[in-house]
Order: C-alpha cells, then structure tokens, then sequence
C-alpha cells in the first residue's frame, strides 16, 4: 500500500521532452497506447469501468438475497459460491464495482484538483506563498494518512461513498502537490514562459495555457496513483467496518467473511475473489503509471534485450544506461562489407 | 547542521498541526458521547475524570474555543490522553504503552529490513536492466496492489492452522507471562514470523522499483561512463558510484512514504490479532472508544515525525552536500 516513488520528478527536469507537438509528435500522440504496459492497463480498467456501470444489472442474483445453500463452493449455479447467509459472492463482487470506482475515481478527482491547485501555484508563484504551501503539503505528507482517515470517517457517523471518497480525496493529496511543484519550478523558467510573460499574457493565462498542458504526463499519473491509494483506503474502511455495511464493496465482503469465520470453515471462494479482483484492479492501474513514465523518460524500457545482434554478426551486451534503439533485423540495411578495423570494442567482443 | 535544525522545525510544526487536527475531529462528533458514559458508569467516575473528558471532548461549552485549546495543551503536557471508554477506568496511555512495543519491534523491523532487501534487490534489477529480472516486475507489481491485510488472510488459510508451526493469531503463547526470558521470546519471535512475511512481500516491491528506476537514470550519466572508461571493476561503478547516488532520492522517498507504510501494516495487525497499536486502533473503531482513537493517532504520527528525522539525519550522512551548507 506504498506509494511507489514516481521517477518522474527526478527524471523529467533534464528533458527537453513534451515539447510543442509538431505535425509528427501529434501522430505519435497515440504511441502511449502502443506500449503493452499501459495497453494492458487501460484495457483492463476500461473493462472494470463496464462491471461499475452494468455490474448491478447482469449480477444473477440479489446480493442480499439470502437462500437455503449455506456456504456452497463454487458451482454452476454459483460462480464463486455463496456465504453463510446463502448470497451469491459472484453477485457481490459484481455489484461492488460500482462503488470501489465511484470512490476511486471521485477521490482521485478531488485530490487531483487540489494537488495541481496547491502545486502548481506554489511552483509558479514563489516566495512565501510557494513555502507556506509547501509546508502545508509536506505535513499531510508526513502525517500518517490511513490512520486519520479511518479516524474521520468514525467520527462522521454512518459514512456513505461521497463523504468517504471526500475525505481520503482531501487528505491524499500532498504527493501530487510535492511532483508538480518541483515540475512547474522547471518550467517557470523556460523560453517559452518568459515570452509569454513578455507579451503580457496575465499570470492565469500562462498558467493555464502555456504550463499546465506540460504537466500532463505528470498530473495523470499522480492521478492514477491517488485513485490505487482511494481504493485501498475505501477497502481498508469497509473491512475493518467503518463504512457503511449496508452498501456493498468488495471490502464488506471480505468484512463479512472475516467476522464470519470463512477461513476456520475452509471457505476460500469467499474472500480470494474479492481479494483478487482488488489486486488486478491495482495491478491495472499501476501499469498506466509505468506506461506513463516510460513515456516521458524512454530510458526505463525495459523491452530492449541486452544481448543484441549486431549487423556484422557480433553478439554485443549492452551496457546499462544506453537506450537500445537498434531496428528489427528486417528492416536494417544488409550489411556492407567494410575494411577490417579492430577497435578496442571489437577485440573484447572477440575474447 | 543548518539543514538539520531547519528539518527539526519542520517537524515540531507538524506535530503542533497534529495535534491541532487531534482537537477539532471530536468537536465534529454529533451527541454527547461523554454523557452516555456517565449513564453507564453511574457513580464510579470521579468529578476529575469526568471534568478531563469534558476538556478532551469541547463538550464544556462554557469556555470559549481558545480556552478550550489552552485546557487540551495543559492536559498533553501532563501526559493525560484521557480514560478509555472499552478499558475503564484504564488511562489511554498505559494501554497504548502495552501495546506500543509490538507496534515497534514488527513494523519497524519489517519496515526497515524490507527497505534494505527491496533496495538491494532494485540495484541489482536495475544494473542489469534487459535480463530475466525485468521480466519479475509485472510480478512485483501485482504483489504490490494486493492489499496487506488480504494477504494475511491468505497466509493464514494456506500455512497457519491447526498442528501448523505458524500460529495464526496473538503476539505469544495464550499461557506465557511477558517477560524477557528465551521462552517469552522464542514464543513471540515464533508469532511474528508470519506477520513479518506478510508486510515484507507486499511493501518490499514499492522499493524495488523505484531503486530500478533509479539506477537506470544514474546509469546514464557522465560520471558513470567515465568510470567505466577508466576501467574500474563492473562491481566498484555499481556499488560505489551508481548506487549510492540512486540511494538519494529512495532515502528520501523512504521518509516521506512512512505514513503510508505505517498505515497498511497496522492492519496486519488486526488479521493476526497481534497485539500492537493496529489491533487496538481496530478494537477501539468497534467500540467507538473516541479517546483510544485518538491517543493512538496522536502516537502514531509520534513515531513517524521520529522515524522520519532519523531518516533525515541518515541523508545527511550519506549526502555532502547537505553537510557543506552550514
């Protein structure tokens, strides 16, 4: 439940990436969907997206209908089996999509919206506001966030979606603010800025014309990166029965099956799917960010083999650091024959 | 030395916010939850307790607000966290005491040998970027988004049980008494075991990766192939200067994700039903026990102000440059 740290911020500043899409870049615009990582990643949310909408409309039964097959393992008529009230697991989980990504998304949101307000005023502006900001953000950094949250949201009595996705939305984010801040202060400086502010654009309109379609790449994957932490947190409250238990989400499932003894009575279908269908969902989402990062700085790849071939029919190992862009042996040039030079790289892939 | 006593002031303004923040939350409860414990405990609670609740609480309306805040202050620095709805008359401090130690010994433990383990490993993925290891980080990933306590779960179906070497809940034998001898011992490392493999499988990975990534970005720089050029052993240019300078920014991130961590492997705890901070903060949210809640926040976030100014001050020793300020 780590936030993993982005490499963004340290990667970005050296780059004069993102730069102004010309006629070939907007072509390229759709290359972040050629990588696997995000490719997958998107399909996969997109496909939990689809469960959140008509989740509730294709689940085969009522999730709370209860029946007389108690604690059945999975069969035909019951996917996932069924709990000790003789609901459905598969209906559940099915029904709980919808409010994991309602308050996923809305927390990510909100938190997106505050992290860029905060960050990139602070990164532009400067000064005493830029330290009286940073000092805010650094505190709801340091201050353990899970605990307040389920702190909050116990005090607030019978805490429906909207006020649980608000409030892990208002304490989650200070690390967005963090990378956009150091982000906008690299850019603050660029040509480009100093000429708009020469041609007398007011401050709003650098801000949101010239700087903030730079920080794309960095706002979505703070983005992505608050939404894995809200669902956490949101599972997290209803497992250990904060939230309301009268609405279902994957969290009141494991809830129900934790306080029902599942484990001692051998049932695993109840709380593995649940378990599962959480994990893939982060896993998801996850991969967008590496996508995300892989597409601003081209050095994390790792699709490039170390061992390449080379035209000459040397094996060479690339040493780390190096961005292997050597094209598909079909599209290389056949190789010329060229006088016998023996460079010093030549005589150790010789030994 | 600037730098540390910059730090230092940071952090003593976080604590004051904390604390702040500790304030207000129970001003936002509805009703009065002081009354209904004085119908419960009718006659046993001494005017003093009930005037101490009443201060922690904002229910003296009497007061103004700021009265009311220099009254909570005065109260901290007795060390009077109030009394404990679910343990009364316990004082909130000895109970959170208890269970303090547990909290200690597995989070920080875990915490910091998965950070060690998971760095380690990061240096290693991330030199030699392009081999079989590349091919773990899916691996890793998926590791990563399973939430902790689920996979307390599972560990506990698949390895603890009956007749099985791992207990499955509690910090100790049911019989023993805490004390430190090898028997108390041996019997709580026994317990911790399987707790301590739960958080470091899924906390290990965030370092990993962020250590991998790290050193592909290091490795590119000049320094890096002017070592090489050099001819200095593969292992010295990793180690000496690839690494150390990738360390930088994990330890920093290491500072700043505490909170983070800390929070997910309290619910550990409350899987395990080990008796540290976690499954008190668990039991106490059952209870609506107000002031437990929120003396165990208030430590909590103790502990991660410390936690942190001690990675600050590990920075320091590895960075020259913050030591060059002053």
């Amino acid at each position: 439940m780590s936030i993993p740290t982005s490499s963004i911020e340290q990667v970005i500043p050296k780059q004069g990436a993102m730069a102004q899409p010309s006629a070939a870049a907007r072509r390229r615009r759709w290359r972040f969907v050629a990588n696997g990582k995000a490719a997958t990643g998107l399909a996969l949310v997109a496909g939990y997206l689809l469960l959140a909408v008509i989740g509730p409309w294709i689940a085969p039964y009522e999730p709370d209908a209860r029946s007389n097959e108690l604690l059945q393992p999975p069969s035909a008529q019951h996917w996932f089996g069924t709990t000790h009230l003789g609901q459905d697991v598969f209906s559940q989980i099915l029904v709980g999509a919808r409010g994991v990504m309602l308050v996923g998304l809305t927390a990510g949101v909100v938190a997106t919206v505050l992290s860029v307000l905060v960050g990139v005023t602070a990164g532009y502006l400067g000064g005493l506001s830029d330290d009286t900001l940073s000092a805010l953000s650094n505190v709801f950094l340091v201050i353990p966030a899970l605990p307040l949250i389920i702190i909050v949201t116990s005090t607030i009595t019978d805490a429906g979606d909207l006020v649980v996705a608000l409030v892990i939305g208002l304490t989650s984010w200070a690390w967005g603010a963090r990378v956009l801040r150091a982000q906008t202060l690299s850019l603050r400086r660029r040509d480009y800025v100093e000429a708009a502010r020469a041609t007398g654009e007011s401050t709003w309109r650098i801000i949101g014309f010239e700087i903030l379609p730079n920080l794309t790449a960095v706002i979505a994957s703070g983005f992505v990166g608050t939404v894995i932490f809200a669902v956490m947190s949101e599972i997290t409250l209803a497992f250990i029965g904060i939230s309301s238990v009268s609405s279902w989400n994957w969290g009141t499932i494991l809830f129900w099956a934790q306080s029902q003894q599942a484990l001692a009575q051998g049932a695993w279908w109840w709380f593995v799917p649940a378990g599962l269908a959480i994990a893939l969902l982060g896993t998801a989402l996850a991969l967008i960010n590496f996508g995300i990062d892989e597409f601003v700085s081209p050095r994390l790849r790792s699709a490039g083999r170390a061992r390449v071939r080379t035209a000459d029919g040397h094996v060479v190992r690339m040493r780390v650091g190096f961005t292997p862009v050597l094209a598909r042996p079909a599209t290389l040039p056949p190789p010329r024959p060229r006088p016998e030079v023996v460079t010093p790289q030549r005589k150790e892939a010789d030994r | 030395m600037t730098y540390l006593l910059r730090r230092l002031a940071f952090y003593l303004f976080t604590a004051w916010a904390a604390l702040t923040i500790n304030f207000f939350i129970p001003r936002m409860i509805p009703g009065d939850p002081v009354k209904s414990l004085i119908s419960r405990y009718q006659g046993q609670l001494s005017t003093d307790a009930i005037k101490s609740l009443y201060v922690l609480f904002g229910l003296d309306s009497h007061d103004s607000i700021w009265d009311q805040y220099v009254d909570y202050w005065k109260q901290l620095f007795h060390g009077d966290l109030g009394l404990s709805f679910t343990a009364f008359p316990a004082p909130v401090s000895d109970m959170i005491g208890d269970a303090l130690p547990w909290t200690l010994a597995l989070v920080g433990i875990t915490t910091l040998v998965s950070f060690a383990l998971g760095t380690g490993l990061g240096v290693l993925a991330g030199w030699r970027r392009g081999s079989w290891m590349d091919g773990l980080l899916p691996a890793t990933t998926f590791l990563s988004s399973v939430p902790y306590f689920w996979l307390g779960l599972v560990a506990i179906a698949v390895l603890a049980g009956p007749g099985s070497f791992f207990p499955s809940s509690g910090g100790y034998e049911p019989g023993l008494v805490p004390a430190l001898d090898t028997i108390f011992l041996g019997s709580a490392v026994q317990h911790s075991l399987l707790p301590a493999a739960t958080i470091l499988i899924s906390s290990m990975s965030g370092w990993i990766l962020s250590m991998r990534n790290m050193m592909v970005t290091v490795a590119a720089e000049d320094y890096i192939t002017v070592a090489h050029a050099k001819g200095l052993p593969e292992r010295r240019v990793a180690l000496n200067y690839a690494a150390r300078n990738a360390l930088l920014p994990n330890v920093a991130g290491f500072a700043l994700s505490l909170g983070f961590i800390v929070g997910g492997t309290l619910l550990v705890e409350i899987v395990f039903s080990y008796p540290g901070l976690g499954f008190l903060l668990f039991r106490a949210v059952g209870a609506k026990d107000y002031p437990l809640m929120q003396g165990i926040f208030l430590v909590i976030t103790f502990s991660v102000l410390v936690a942190n100014l001690l990675a600050d001050v590990a920075y320091l020793l590895l960075d020259p440059r913050t030591r060059k300020e002053g």
